[in-house]
């Protein structure tokens, strides 16, 4: 049986691969190296690619990095149709190469596929997984599993830019 | 050592009984109110026996692991029904129920809002009744609730500290003459009956690790079991309740944790599921005697569901704010909590502060929405502050929990429905709650406000009301239904009309009643 190009790629080794781009940023500091790699099991590296910018025009943070938006890949990596095809069918509509358009252009042909369910998939995929990992944590100001022991003495009224309140509205007076 | 690992136990075939079905605020306190008083009770708890050091500082794995995610559906024009189809509640499926995830805000329900009819008049479209009780007759049973549960600014309990997200909101209503403090809340702001003071975690909603915040779990659970007359069965899913040729009911019938089907007997059953499970197990307990389901000759059984107008504001600031931080609802405005018809809706509201995790801002800040706006926010997120509106919505005989007999759960039977439709009343309440919550966030220079809809209700009521005549409702006064005199309401499910405020002390207050209530009646022998 002849191996098709797409089986052959399907079933080597895929991966994602990528370099943080804001060195100075939160998640330079708590990354272990700026270069980063992600094994892919289902889709191929190309497509791997694409859903990365995909989800970077669903959910567009332009100062977030792509290892986050790789997170949402690696949830969305299942051995099912829907991806590959969507994949397929937005290069269709982008007259065979989807990834090779202007930013404008790419925005256009994701908004025109806005209600498929590949799109759908996408979204409701990355509305959680992109908000929910230590480095988004990191990124957005969000302490997570840190504030497990309390803020009691680590800054739960910290806020200086406001006057204080009154104790008895704000303390543990008895009333 | 396991709570129920040294526990009395009473035979299935014990007919002396009381069975509680849900181990929750009205559940668990009843439970404990009845074991006081000597009286042998099983609970029977859905789900899992968990202690606080299980509880986990992580949203969505959290909420796998307490969320009620048994199948439900959804119809009617409320917004849950687009976003949320299969999720019309976060409510808790654990023992402690939902005091595990409860916010800890504890409220008296307002002496007119006992009498909505009288007060508000008759308004289209609404099923308005007066509560078959009055604030007074409940006031010994609220001031009981508040020193059991240890409610902040009652029984000489100092108030809580303000977080930031606090002071935020308290610098809004200082321009806006407003009055705000850190309200009565069920969270011990020093160390009190044997639990630690609050270390503001700021993870209320996934379970209060340190057990500063009041759960059923870690407080009327233990102590009723530690009379010697309460059983708690975790993992026990009631199907339906059985009766006898003369109407009464006599038996519980539940799956156990591995699935086998059990029957306790029963000398009384109270309900105490919430009020969508609680209608839902009436409904799914019709016989050919009872073919409408149990306590339900009125036809109001699933009727008058409410679930609270509600609604959020975030508000974003040059500077940051880190509302995560401590206590989740931590300071109240309750100004516009009256009945002023002049705004043009009946009934009132409070202004709580709220706040979410990252993960759950983005899943709930606006669902479904994507690009730039919604990226927009999310980016501002650590200078964000957040409230919660929460007020009165109006009882309407059509928003109603049904049967879903398309749809079963893993044991077979048929799930719940929940048919919501927003009242105008609701309506032009959450406008003008939305209006008055950007007004404080702007007065004290806010960039942007954002208005977030109705989350999953916590805050589910009625469905299987107090009426003073049974043909209004499904129990009485007491939380005893009209046509079975030893099945009782013991939830939010009777509530007769919503209030503004949020539920939990009422629900408390109510059980406790209830207990003594049911005491007097199985000692003089009228159950």
């Amino acid at each position: 049986m002849p191996i098709s190009r797409r089986n052959f790629l399907r079933n080597s080794k895929n991966v994602l691969i990528g370099t943080l781009a804001f060195s100075n940023g939160a998640i330079a500091l708590i990354a272990p190296s700026r270069a980063w790699s992600m094994p892919l099991n289902s889709l191929t590296s190309a497509e791997g690619e694409t859903l990365l910018k995909v989800t970077r025009h669903i959910f567009p943070h332009d100062t977030l990095e792509d290892a986050v938006y790789a997170l949402v890949v690696r949830d969305l990596d299942v051995a099912s149709p829907l991806l590959p095809d969507g994949v397929r069918e937005l290069n269709q509509l982008a007259g065979g190469n989807w990834a090779g358009l202007d930013e404008t252009e790419q925005f256009r042909h994701v908004e025109a596929m806005a209600k498929t369910p590949f799109f759908e998939k996408i979204r409701s995929t990355a509305v959680v997984s992109l908000y929910n990992n230590e480095l988004a944590f990191a990124h957005f100001g969000y302490e997570g599993a840190i504030g497990d022991g309390g803020y009691v003495n680590a800054g739960f009224d910290d806020l200086d830019w406001l006057p204080d309140p009154k104790p008895e509205d704000s303390g543990i007076n008895p009333r | 050592m396991s709570l129920t690992e040294n526990q009395k136990t009473f035979s299935h075939d014990d007919d002396s009984v009381v069975v509680v079905i849900g181990s929750g605020a009205g559940g668990g306190t009843l439970a404990n109110g009845l074991a006081q008083q000597g009286i042998n009770t099983v609970v029977l708890e859905a789900g899992l026996l968990h202690t606080t050091a299980d509880f986990l500082a992580d949203e969505w794995a959290s909420f796998g692991q307490l969320a009620w995610l048994d199948p439900r559906t959804t119809s009617g024009s409320f917004r849950l029904a687009k976003d949320f189809a299969g999720l019309p509640a976060w409510i808790v499926k654990a023992v402690g129920g939902t005091t595990i995830h409860w916010a800890g805000a504890s409220l008296r329900i307002r002496p007119y809002e006992f009498n909505a009819l009288t007060t508000y008049g008759n308004v289209e479209g609404a099923n308005l009744l007066d509560w078959p009780i009055d604030y007074d007759e409940l006031a010994p049973y609220y001031t009981n609730a508040e020193n059991r549960m240890g409610v902040t600014r009652t029984n000489d309990i100092g108030g809580l500290p303000g977080n930031n997200n606090f002071k935020v909101m308290h610098a809004g209503a200082q321009k806006l003459g407003y009055s705000c403090n850190t309200g009565h809340m069920a969270i011990n702001s020093q160390p009190r009956d044997g639990r630690l003071g609050c270390q503001q975690r700021g993870f209320c909603f996934q379970g209060c690790r340190f057990g500063a915040k009041w759960s059923t779990l870690y407080t009327e659970l233990p102590d009723g079991i530690a009379t010697g007359h309460l059983e708690l069965r975790p993992e026990s899913h009631v199907a339906r309740i059985e009766h006898d040729s003369k109407g009464r009911v006599t038996a519980v019938v539940y799956f156990d944790k591995h699935g086998k089907e059990q029957r306790q007997k029963a000398r009384v059953v109270a309900v105490a599921g919430n009020s969508i499970e609680t209608p839902r197990l009436l409904l799914n307990s019709a016989t050919s005697m009872f073919p409408d389901g149990l306590a339900n000759s009125s036809g109001q059984v699933g009727r008058n569901y409410m679930r609270h107008m509600t609604g959020s504001v975030y508000a974003t600031f040059e500077q940051p704010v880190h509302m995560y931080r401590g206590t989740t609802m931590a300071g109240i405005i309750q100004d516009e909590a009256q009945h002023n018809p002049a705004r043009g809706f009946v009934g009132g509201y409070e202004i709580e502060t709220l706040s979410l995790g990252l993960p759950f801002m983005a899943a709930f800040l606006n669902p479904g929405a994507w690009g730039r706006d919604f990226t927009h926010a999310m980016d501002q997120y650590d200078h964000m502050a957040g409230m919660w509106l929460v007020g009165e919505d109006m009882p309407r005989e059509t928003n109603r929990i049904t049967l879903n007999t398309d749809v079963r759960d893993a044991f077979g039977m048929p799930v719940a429905n929940v048919h919501y439709d927003d009242h105008e009343n609701d309506i032009a309440m959450r406008e003008h709650a939305f209006e008055r919550g950007e007004a404080i966030y702007k007065a004290v220079g806010a960039l942007e406000t954002i208005r977030t809809p109705p989350y999953p209700s916590t805050h589910n009521l009625g469905s299987c009301r107090m009426s003073a005549k049974a043909q209004d409702g499904v129990c009485n006064g007491f939380g005893q239904t009209h046509d079975i005199p030893n099945l009782f309401i013991s939830d939010g499910s009777q509530f007769t009309t919503s209030a503004a405020e949020n539920p939990t002390l009422t629900i408390v207050a109510l059980a406790l009643r209830q207990a003594e209530k049911m005491g007097q009646m199985l000692k003089q022998g009228v159950v």
